[in-house]
């Protein structure tokens, strides 16, 4: 009983967003195909409901409601499982596996991201063993320069893009900006949707810049932020995290780590509820990545904690979950050495970035 | 390497148990003094989650109550003559040693009860602390209650608590008990006796005068001569509806004031534009909070006929990684229950349902080998007539019913010879102004379940019983108006 | 005038469900004024007249407790406009029974007018005074309501056989409940007279409903009924209270016990609010209220 038996295995259930639905649509039937999923932006079961501005609307305010106070405190309520020993070393390492260590500032420079390249393959210097990170992530001009850092180890190449972070570009120019980091070799895209047209209520808007960010990527996996802290509203970020889904993401991000709310384990929470019940209609999986404010090892915890009691064991893994951060690294790196050594490290036995 | 799944199985992460220090036995604690019972006879506590004897217990008889009931009145007319702002002052003081000893006493009260110290430490022992905390400030206030001027105490006051809190009834019972002026004794639950004796030590340590406290532990036939000792002025109880019949009936024709908190079968009510993840956390919280046992559990599902199937899967889902086991391990969801004696209840009311038709289902979950455990149980296509729809199991046990429209939802939330407590769950704002103004429960939940504070008055309906504890109503059970 | 006219008495009768029923028991008992004089038959009511009674007071509960408080201060107000106008039958009524002089009774015929005005006021304060916001520690809103208890059978006092009752029957039905009224046994005709100004005064049929007869023959059966959810004991001696409160237990009906200040020189006094607020409920709703969007809330 303590760890969740996955229910997928049963049909996916006629939801109440389709059943509510339903009078706007034909629902189909029969479970969509592998194939279909696999290439296409929005997944069968609701591929009638972005034929237009008015049914994307109606449905995304089918979608069930947030109670924030309840939702925040069952955040909570699982930050206070207490993670110990095996389940410890274990999570610490999934959580290095998990990051891309990110640097996007306007002082950037080919030295900076070499040396972040070199510690995303080789956390630590001084034991072999620790895991390598999932990506680096870096701003469309760097990508060339971390790719060659990351040359051969696994380590992907994450560039953001689409005018990050604010987005705010012609679809043009945010186009370009993904083509110029894919054609430098972007193993991801972590792109921006357009916050002022989701509050304006352009949710089609929101979706077709997505679908065509995504066509653009070719086989880069497209990670879709939302820049929860801007949406405001947990509604908000429950319909963003759907027309993410639905316009073909790869993942669903929390935040571009540039403005003052960005990932908390309420909203974390909520974007997993979403993936959760994204797959068991539709079959398709969506990664889910925080970013911004994830510092310390214990924060890096809970948020497993929360993967793994809300979305379930299958998205422990660098592949469905990521975390969006830079000093978390060190924390996790001192905390993997107390295991090992039984002393209490400190900063001078991890590098600087 | 493992499966992610099994490697990510928290480890357990247990509570060190050496911050309590349980005695191997217990006197009565009467006029100050810990004593052994007039008769000598003695009960073992148990600890529900391993059936390891913790303690040996002095058990009280009518003899202990009369003494204890003799020391409580010789302490009235000072501790009554106290001005309000000195009593206040030791109550603050328990407050703050409640607070102090808090870890120690989550621990004691998670080994005797079996309630997970998740519970113990985030919910019984602050709202502990809390309620003392609250009545302290009304002791020297008591002129501006809305009692009239200068409200005086009711003089001895005799309570009986149960065992599925048995800390935070003591300090529901206690705190306003003293603040207005009164002198206590108090029956802890014979399954759960060690708190109120280590709350006789914080007595001690605060220097409370004698006699003001005086605690029995005891099996029923102490608290039967203890509401009907002629010289008891109030009496209160929390527990059982039969019971708390029994002792109205005693203290008919007393002029003794009462009040009584019993059973519920709280309806938590599902509509169709719930907020769904956290209604299933609210449900959850509702029924499996402290296994159940709890007068105001949510042990009734009404759920929109229209959303029942979306509901009870996420809710199964939800089950699924409810962790149930050692009740000290700070990750357990789910503790022992509290006696073999309630385990049977449980299972009798449980295998009744199965019984009469309706459709049980059980989180897969393996149970310890010793201990008293019942899994997380729901219980489908129940109807008003199923025995599970209307007797209160007092355990783990949710019977989920639908209906089709706000009324039919009030008619079947009423439909019940008790009125606690209910839950509304629903994004619509004023279907739950609504559909709260029709219930008959005494506290409802709207998009929440099972929230308690010292300053909100909680009581029933019905019978579920009367008086109000908890606030300024909280009071008026312990004033003579 | 010719002093050979004959005067035409009344036929007492019950009032029940807003109508006048006889008992169904067909049997009236002799009624006189304390020197022995007879005044009238009244109708001894039988177990199945309380019966009745209770179930017209359930049926007229929802809709009583539903009104608004003001819709009830107006309704309560105008029982004391009713009461002004027939001032000479009461003052005639209440001196017969209670052996008062004229001026006596029109004391307390009076008093009870003024009765009804002071809890016609109180109807829409009352949740004010004993509800409220409370402040809980945590991102709720908690507010607390009196709500009335329900059915509410009343021991009327026996000697006060008018200002008592007003005393006692004005409060249970000002906050909401409705009432099944035992009327003092040996002076029930104010009490029946009473229900003719009552259905008379927009006080819907069933909110309060009187009978007249043994008070122990109707109040056992009252407060042992399952459907009943309180008892006004005002009016039973200490034998009876204590048999009645036994028998309440039953359902855990809420109690309200004779007390030295129900005496009859009493009932004169300022009533306060303890009758008022014997047949309250408390609810407390609890609602979430948190921050206004996704706030930062963090580990």
């Amino acid at each position: 009983m303590a760890l969740a038996v996955p229910l997928w295995a049963k049909a996916p259930c006629t939801s109440r967003y389709a059943r509510r639905y339903a009078p706007l649509v034909t629902m189909r039937t029969t479970p969509p195909t592998k194939t279909e999923e696999a290439g296409r932006a929005t997944p069968g079961a609701f591929a009638d409901v972005t034929t237009s501005a008015s049914t994307l609307r109606r449905f995304l305010h089918g979608l069930p409601g947030v109670d924030a106070v309840g939702l925040e405190a069952r955040a909570a309520s699982l930050g206070t499982r207490s993670i110990k020993t095996t389940a410890k070393a274990y999570a610490i390492d999934l959580a290095i596996s998990m990051i891309d260590l990110t640097t996007l500032e306007g002082a950037d420079t080919p030295g900076k991201v070499r040396a972040l390249g070199a510690k995303a393959v080789h956390p630590d210097p001084t034991d072999r063993t620790t895991p390598r990170t999932a990506a680096v992530c870096v701003y469309p001009d760097m990508v060339a320069t971390a790719k060659e850092a990351v040359a051969g180890s696994g380590v992907k190449v994450a560039s953001v893009a689409t005018a990050f972070p604010a987005g705010r570009a012609a679809l043009g120019v945010k186009l370009a900006d993904v083509r110029d980091a894919v054609a430098a070799g972007a193993d991801e895209i972590d792109m921006v949707i357009d916050r002022g047209a989701l509050l304006a209520g352009d949710y089609l808007k929101v979706h077709d810049e997505i679908v065509a960010v995504k066509e653009a990527s070719g086989s880069a996996r497209l990670k879709v932020i939302f820049e929860t802290g801007e949406l405001s509203t947990y509604d908000n970020i429950r319909r963003a995290s759907w027309i993410g889904m639905l316009a073909g993401a790869d993942f669903i991000k929390t935040s571009t780590g540039k403005v003052g709310v960005n990932a908390t384990p309420a909203n974390t929470l909520l974007m997993l509820e979403a993936v959760r019940d994204f797959r068991a209609q539709t079959g398709v999986q969506v990664g889910v990545k925080p970013a911004g404010g994830i510092r310390t090892s214990k924060d890096a915890l809970k948020f497993l904690v929360l993967v793994n009691e809300t979305a379930g064991a299958d998205w422990l893994d660098d592949h469905w979950f990521r975390f969006g951060a830079s000093s978390l690294l060190n924390d996790l790196l001192m905390q993997r050495q107390k295991l090992a050594t039984g002393r209490y490290s400190g900063p001078d036995y991890v590098t600087v970035d | 390497m493992e499966t992610p799944a099994s490697i990510f199985a928290y480890a357990p992460a247990p509570e060190s148990r050496s911050v309590v220090d349980i005695a191997p036995s217990y006197g009565l604690f009467i006029d100050g003094e810990f004593t052994d019972a007039a008769d000598g006879k003695v009960f073992k506590s148990v600890s529900p989650a391993t059936e390891e004897v913790l303690s040996e217990v002095a058990q009280a008889g009518a003899d202990d109550v009369d003494r204890a009931v003799r020391a409580a009145r010789k302490a009235f007319e000072k501790w009554s003559a106290l001005p309000g702002a000195e009593r206040g002052k030791y109550l603050f003081r328990i407050a703050r040693i409640i607070q102090e000893r808090s870890r120690e006493l989550a621990v004691l009260e998670t080994l005797d009860n079996g309630k997970p110290i998740k519970e113990t430490r985030d919910a019984d022992l602050p709202l502990v602390a809390a309620h003392f905390f609250y009545y302290a400030g009304w002791a020297d206030k008591l002129d501006h209650a809305g009692y009239g001027a200068d409200p005086r105490a009711l003089g001895v006051a005799g309570q009986v608590i149960p065992w599925n809190f048995p800390l935070l009834m003591l300090a529901w019972k206690i705190a306003p008990a003293l603040a207005t002026g009164n002198t206590v004794v108090l029956k802890p639950a014979e399954t759960t006796p060690l708190s109120a004796l280590f709350f006789a030590d914080i007595c001690r340590q605060a220097g409370l005068p004698k006699g003001v406290v005086n605690i029995l532990p005891g099996y029923g036939d102490a608290g039967a001569a203890l509401v009907a000792h002629p010289d008891v002025n109030k009496v209160a109880f929390t527990g059982s509806t039969a019971v708390g019949k029994e002792i109205a009936r005693t203290v008919a024709g007393s002029g003794k004031k009462l009040t009584l908190e019993l059973g519920g079968k709280g309806a938590n009510i599902v509509f169709d534009d719930a907020p769904v993840d956290q209604a299933v956390e609210g449900i959850v919280n509702g029924i499996f909070f402290n296994q159940g046992q709890v007068c105001c559990a949510g042990s009734r599902l009404l759920v929109q006929e229209s959303v029942q199937d979306e509901v009870l899967d996420a809710l199964k889902r939800r089950l699924t990684t409810l962790r149930l086991g050692d009740p000290l391990d700070k990750n357990t969801d789910i503790g022992a229950i509290n006696s073999a004696e309630q385990l049977a209840r449980i299972t009798a009311l449980a295998d009744t349902g199965e019984a009469e038709g309706a459709e049980r289902w059980s989180a897969p979950c393996e149970l310890p080998d010793s201990g008293y455990w019942f899994a997380p149980t729901l219980f489908t296509n129940v109807t008003q007539a199923h025995t599970v729809a209307r007797d209160e199991i007092f355990g783990p046990v949710l019977s989920v019913l639908t209906f089709r429209t706000p009324d039919e939802a009030v008619a079947k939330a009423n439909n019940t010879q008790y009125g606690l407590s209910a839950g509304i769950w629903t994004e619509k704002g004023s279907r739950i102004l609504a559909v709260a103004n029709k219930l008959r429960a005494g506290v409802v939940w709207a998009n929440t379940f099972n929230k308690f504070d010292p300053t909100s008055p909680f009581g029933g309906y019905k019978e579920s019983g009367f008086g109000r504890e908890g606030g300024r109503h909280g009071l008026e059970a312990y004033l003579d108006v | 005038m010719s002093d050979a006219r004959l005067s035409v008495l009344k036929t007492y009768k019950l009032y029940v469900g807003g109508k006048f029923p006889r008992s169904e028991s067909g049997r009236v008992y002799e009624v006189t004024d304390p020197k022995g004089k007879w005044l009238a038959n009244a109708p001894l009511s039988s177990r199945k007249d309380a019966r009745d009674a209770v179930v017209a007071a359930r049926k007229a509960f929802g809709g009583w407790a539903g009104a608004t408080a003001y819709n009830r201060g107006q309704v309560l107000y105008r029982v004391a406009e009713m009461l002004e106008g027939r001032r000479e039958q009461f003052v005639r009524e209440v001196a017969d029974a209670e052996g008062l002089s004229k001026s006596k009774a029109a004391a307390v015929v009076d008093a009870a007018v003024d009765r009804w005005v002071w809890y016609a006021g109180w109807t829409d304060k009352i949740a004010q005074v004993v509800g409220g916001a409370n402040p809980v520690a945590g991102p709720y809103l908690n507010l607390s309501t009196p709500e009335p208890t329900g059915v509410v059978a009343v021991v009327a006092p026996q000697e006060s056989s008018f200002l008592g009752l007003v005393s006692v029957v004005a409060p249970v039905i000002a906050s909401g409940n409705t009432a099944v009224v035992v009327a003092s046994e040996r002076a029930p005709l104010p009490a029946l007279s009473l229900g003719e100004v009552l259905a008379t005064s927009d006080v819907p049929g069933g909110v309060v409903n009187v009978l007249s007869g043994r008070t122990g023959e109707l109040a056992t059966p009252l407060a042992a009924h399952q459907d009943v959810n309180g008892i006004d004991l005002a009016g039973a001696d200490a034998g009876l209270a204590e048999e009645l409160e036994i028998a309440a237990a039953d359902n855990l009906k809420r109690v309200l016990r004779p007390q030295a200040v129900d005496s009859d020189a009493d009932f004169t006094a300022a009533p306060g609010t303890r009758r008022l607020t014997a047949f309250l409920e408390t609810k407390t709703v609890w609602h979430p209220t948190g921050s206004l969007g996704a706030s930062g809330s963090a580990y």
